[in-house]
């Protein structure tokens, strides 16, 4: 057997072999993941879709600490049962500025992709914090620290720069007004002017005390605010209607 | 110096004999870890908010098993490996130490990381900047010793064993450079940022997270499976050909399969298709390296009736040849569209998990143990043989029950009335899943069992004791 003996030079020097192994691998890797670098043709530009807030962002890093995505699915797939269950499949737009992905990879409790305002905030506070007070079967954990937990917002200028650095359109104005921003979006319009707020991330921002604690911004208040907004950047029935109005 | 030739070369045993006992600690804390979090599954009481609630223990236990665990006795047999088919003591002993010390530490500040919620949320690959950084160093130093000592062997070839550890070690490093690039959001942060988002980081993610079940818990338990197998059959390996064929074709596919994981979501479909393909044609050389192992035993099969030890290696790779067939048989989209989300996967996981990794990993330190020890066998053969049984029908309960359990939650999901409409709410089927919890649970516990029936064979071999009922018994083949 010829080859066998060309074999042998690699089985005669580790080098040799380290480097042939090394191109082998590194093959699949270069034609699946360089492509999609290439924008344009793997995320359609989508209306809505803009940056979380301050207060959104806090409770993506809550959710990402706590675990959630370990038994919670952020992706929809284009399947008849999940599009009547969850609503309209995930677009890769809703995903982009997800620095990672949240997509999961189980679900040992309900798709979250488009919980956002699906619930009203005193079931999703006191669902967090007694899950089987609401639902007598779930196997949820409870998070009732969370109320008690003052929402840490002195750095959010340093994680929105951090964003800044990997891509995210924050401006300089977003960066400064932060922990500003953050507050504002969770005490309430009636006792704050949100004007910036709305001037930074546009008129889609629900800014409110989220977990019925008025004088206290706890890292409830973030966690609910980012669980109100997800899936609801996207307008999918005006979207629907220019669909149909094209036909 | 020019004597060293006519010595006998003396191994460097110490560093392996530290990471033989970090593997069979970490295995128990693992597998602990497990049984609790599959408690809570079924009984939620159990989760005790903050530290201990399922979000955080699910990462403790998976990087407890697969680095931990793992990664342990990869290091153990690799050094045990490189050094006695080379022909040569490891390269330098001060940095093969450096690399268990802070490999060990590495593990203690990633489980640290998890309690108190320091997470990238990217699983399998969850440690923080800082603890990446750490964690290059120390594989930076593995590769050196291992390489280096591959190259000051006395042997003219390269062992095939040594090649897969070899891919193993260059592969992760580069799977962990590419995955974890990340921006802190300051030098005094834990926190950071992944450089890539959505879609990007998605495709990133799980061509990291399906090597390193391809190349972390495959390619390097297969080196150590080219190794222990022959030994412990005393004989070599079936075929040298196949050996070749095996490791080109088995390293060059597994990269292509990641997308698998993200059937029908935002992914491009031409990336889905390539995943799927991949994973399909991936099964070949799976089953080669399976057959190249079983078949090792021709001329030997009557060992297998005594030897439970073999027994241990010869049901890794049946388990090794199922869940390898199982794996491209999720990966068809349409199979994965009932599979995906499911327990089935943690179900095909585990059959890979427990059977394969758990199991190689058990033969080698039923073969080492008495070795790095000086002793001539092992206290109790009869003892193995009650971890082997105990250890497999709890594998059989846990992956039986994720069978059933996965395939019922998938199909209640997508069950409609006459109607038309969707028959189950979501929490229908979290209650259904109950008793199947509760059954997978208990197949751990027999497996913990299991492995705590080894640690007492390993406490008394170690000291050098011989079962008084097994005094008599002949036997063969152990002595170093």
């Amino acid at each position: 057997m010829s080859w066998m003996k060309k074999h042998e030079k690699l089985e005669r020097n580790s080098i040799l072999l380290l480097g042939f192994t090394i191109v082998t691998v590194l093959i699949g890797g270069i034609v699946e993941i360089i492509p999609l670098f290439r924008m344009e043709t793997v995320i359609e530009p989508v209306e809505g879709v803009r940056p979380y807030t301050p207060l959104e962002l806090a409770g993506y890093n809550i959710y990402i600490r706590e675990g959630c995505y370990n038994c919670h699915s952020q992706q929809v797939r284009p399947l008849r049962d999940e599009v009547v269950r969850y609503g309209h499949y995930s677009l890769a737009a809703e995903s982009m500025y997800d620095h990672p992905f949240q997509w999961g990879s189980k679900r040992t409790g309900p798709d979250l992709a488009r919980v956002g305002g699906k619930y009203s905030d005193e079931w999703h506070t006191a669902h967090l914090k007694e899950p089987r007070d609401l639902v007598p079967e779930s196997i949820m954990p409870s998070y009732e620290f969370l109320l008690h937990k003052p929402l840490k917002t002195y750095d959010l200028r340093q994680h929105l720069n951090a964003l800044k650095k990997v891509g995210v359109p924050y401006t300089e104005e977003m960066i400064e007004d932060a922990e500003k921003d953050a507050r504002k979006q969770a005490t309430g319009e009636a006792r704050t002017d949100i004007s910036s707020l709305h001037e930074h991330y546009g008129e889609n921002v629900n800014a409110r005390d989220f977990d019925g604690q008025p004088g206290k911004i706890s890292e409830m208040d973030a966690l609910i605010a980012y669980l109100q907004v997800l899936g609801t950047m996207v307008d999918f029935e005006s979207a629907q209607k220019v669909e149909e109005g094209a036909q | 110096m020019a004597s060293s030739d006519t010595q006998q070369t003396t191994y460097n045993d110490d560093v392996v004999r530290l990471f033989t006992l970090a593997t069979i600690f970490w295995g128990v804390v693992g597998f602990l870890v497990g049984v609790l979090i599959a408690a809570q599954l079924a009984f939620p009481d159990l989760n005790i908010e903050p530290y201990l609630n399922f979000g955080r223990l699910r990462p403790l236990h998976t990087s407890a098993v697969i680095f931990a665990f793992g990664g342990s006795a990869l290091f153990a047999t690799s050094y045990y490996v490189v050094q006695r088919t080379c022909g040569v003591r490891l390269w330098n002993d001060k940095m093969a130490m450096f690399t268990f010390w802070g490999y060990q530490s590495f593990i203690v500040i990633a489980a640290l990381g998890y309690v108190t919620g320091v997470t990238q949320s990217k699983e399998y690959a969850e440690p923080e900047w800082y603890a990446d950084i750490w964690l290059t160093i120390v594989w930076v130093c593995y590769l050196l010793v291992f390489l280096m000592t591959c190259i000051k062997r006395k042997e003219p070839h390269l062992y095939v064993a040594n090649w897969f550890y070899l891919s193993f070690i260059i592969t992760v490093a580069i799977l962990h450079l590419g995955n974890n690039l990340s921006m802190p959001i300051d030098i005094t942060s834990a926190k950071s940022y992944s450089v890539f988002a959505g879609v990007q980081s998605a495709m990133i993610q799980w061509w990291y997270g399906h090597n390193a079940v391809g190349f972390f818990l495959t390619a390097g338990f297969l080196g150590m499976m080219y190794y222990f197998v022959p030994k412990e059959a005393n004989r070599p390996v079936y075929s040298y050909r196949l050996s070749i064929v095996h490791f080109w074709s088995l390293i060059f596919i597994y990269i292509w399969a990641g997308p698998h994981h993200l059937h029908y979501t935002a992914l491009p479909d031409w990336a889905q298709t390539l995943g799927m393909t991949f994973s399909i044609m991936l099964w070949m050389p799976s089953w080669g390296g399976m057959i190249n192992g079983v078949m090792t035993l021709s001329g030997a099969w009557h060992k297998l009736r005594e030897n439970p030890v073999l027994q241990f290696m010869i049901i890794a790779l049946a388990f090794y040849g199922m869940s390898t067939f199982e794996g491209p048989l999720m990966s068809i989209r349409a199979i994965n569209s009932l599979s995906h989300y499911t327990d089935w996967t943690i179900g095909h996981v585990h059959s890979g998990a427990l059977g394969w990794v758990g199991f190689i990993s058990f033969g080698a330190l039923y073969y080492m143990v008495p070795r790095l020890w000086g002793r001539d066998r092992l206290y109790s053969t009869k003892l193995v043989s009650m971890h082997l049984w105990i250890a497999t029908i709890g594998i059989v309960f846990y992956i039986t029950a994720m069978w059933v359990s996965g395939i019922m939650q998938g199909l209640m999901w997508r069950s409609y009335d006459s109607m038309g409409f969707l028959e189950y709410s979501f929490v229908e089927s979290v209650m259904a899943m109950k008793p199947f919890y509760v059954i997978r649970m208990l197949g751990g516990l027999l497996y913990l069992s299991g492995a705590l029936i080894m640690v007492y064979n390993f406490w008394r071999t170690i000291k050098g004791d011989v079962c008084a009922k097994e005094q008599n018994l002949k036997v063969e083949g152990v002595a170093a």
